[in-house]
């Protein structure tokens, strides 16, 4: 099978400092990519390449063997990032930044699905209040549950999505990724912890 | 909480103009929920421009020959008060990133996060022009010329401020820096929009002047969504 993703001798070069250079990896459609490294090793780097956010200093990303340079807004159509910051407008509630942001992503979503996942991520009740007011594993939350619309997209790149979460959430969060696997969509991951995805078949570990 | 997603029906596709539509709403709102930004640029508007008739004196004809070069410098300098923030808390939230990797070209976001700033600070500026135009003792006529004059002069600095606040997004002291990058490129708008209200003053047609912003306004609305598109891709980097 032709792999959906692929890096070919990708090399980062963050102030005058050569992160990682000569990369290749091949991800196929189903399959987790897992990205690993000390801190400062280049994987937010890594992961904003992957977006088309930060032009590779050499190689060339592939998403479905086109160059994702070239493919420019139709990629964001087929593409999820979650980077650290969860992507919040503090004067907004969480219902209308989900909407939002699924809504730039290329996702027409009716308000009341998007109510349905803070549901389903642990906010009933907190979905009105502005995001100012929430905890930060509330806002993560709120960032993470576009990810229960985001079916459409094949593509998910999630940087430390794990973090501020609690055990149910990072249970919530493992099956959303499991079922986004299955769908045969790409995961592309960055994470410290062991997650409860470690048994997961077909796992692309990448090590910087 | 269950594993399930809440919409495995999957949702209609968002087009460009949807896209477009829910920024500039989401920009709109936010100003409304944070009035006192919006309302400061209004009230520093009229306070600068009120301080010229208490410094100078009442002399009703020196007032009257400075009041467009006045109101006009006012409007610049109150427009660029809101000018630091277009981008810079996008960018700081994470959002702005956000609207890089949207299913939407970036200069066409760009064009509406830059009308929306222009209603909520621009067009405030415009409409309360006639009444500094009372202050100033201009007569009906020329507060109209004044009022039509700002309303095709500051989109302009909107669009120009746009680049400026983009080419400074995540720099120390952006908010010193985009005055200093843009109100240069104001020069000319200034310069026939205040020309405009003299022209009327003493009897000469204002077309020309009318027709040198509209040629203004336009090429700006063509050009600065996309500079200020790439310079926020070169920003995030």
């Amino acid at each position: 099978m032709a792999p959906l993703l692929e890096l070919r001798a990708v090399a980062c070069v963050r102030g005058g400092r050569t992160l990682f250079a000569g990369l290749d990896c091949a991800v196929a459609a189903g399959q987790l990519l897992r990205v690993q490294g000390a801190n400062g090793a280049g994987k937010t780097s890594l992961l904003r390449m992957l977006c088309g956010l930060l032009p590779p200093a050499q190689g060339r990303i592939l998403w479905r063997g086109e160059s994702i340079a070239d493919l420019a807004e139709d990629f964001g159509r087929e593409l999820v990032y979650l980077g650290h910051a969860a992507a919040l407008k503090d004067d907004l509630n969480a219902t209308e930044n989900l909407l939002i942001a699924c809504q730039l992503g290329g996702l027409a979503v009716a308000p009341a699905a998007a109510r349905a996942a803070l549901q389903h991520a642990g906010l009933s009740g907190r979905d009105r209040v502005p995001a100012r007011q929430l905890s930060q594993g509330q806002r993560r939350r709120v960032a993470l549950a576009r990810l229960a619309l985001a079916a459409a997209a094949p593509l998910w790149v999630l940087d430390e999505p794990f973090n501020a979460l609690d055990t149910a959430a990072a249970a919530w969060l493992g099956g959303l990724v499991t079922q986004q696997l299955g769908r045969g969509g790409v995961v592309v991951l960055t994470s410290h912890q062991p997650l409860a995805l470690d048994g997961l078949a077909g796992q692309v570990e990448l090590l910087l | 909480m269950s594993a399930s997603p809440a919409a495995d029906a999957a949702p209609a596709r968002a087009g460009v103009l949807d896209a477009m539509r829910c920024l500039f709403v989401r920009d709109l709102r936010l100003a409304l929920r944070r009035r006192t930004d919006t309302l400061s640029a209004l009230v520093f508007f009229i306070l600068v421009a009120s301080l010229f008739p208490l410094g100078v004196g009442p002399e009703l004809a020196l007032l009257r020959s400075m009041a467009p070069g006045v109101v006009w410098v006012a409007a610049l300098l109150a427009s660029m008060l809101s000018l630091g923030r277009m981008f810079a808390d996008d960018h700081q939230d994470g959002t702005l990133e956000q609207m890089l990797l949207a299913a939407c070209p970036l200069p066409l976001l760009v064009l509406a996060k830059i009308a929306a700033h222009w209603l909520c600070s621009g067009l405030l500026l415009a409409l309360a022009s006639p009444l500094l135009a009372l202050q100033f003792d201009l007569g009906a006529a020329e507060a109209g010329v004044l009022l039509l004059a700002l309303l095709l002069g500051t989109p302009v600095l909107s669009l120009v401020g746009a680049v400026g606040a983009a080419l400074t997004v995540g720099v120390r002291g952006a908010a010193v820096l985009v005055p200093l990058l843009v109100l240069p490129l104001c020069i000319p708008v200034l310069i026939f929009g205040a020309a405009a209200v003299e022209a009327s003053r003493s009897g000469m047609g204002v077309a020309g002047h009318f027709s040198l912003l509209a040629a203004f306004l336009l090429l700006s609305l063509v050009g600065a969504p996309w500079a200020t598109a790439a310079a926020l891709r070169i920003a995030v980097e």
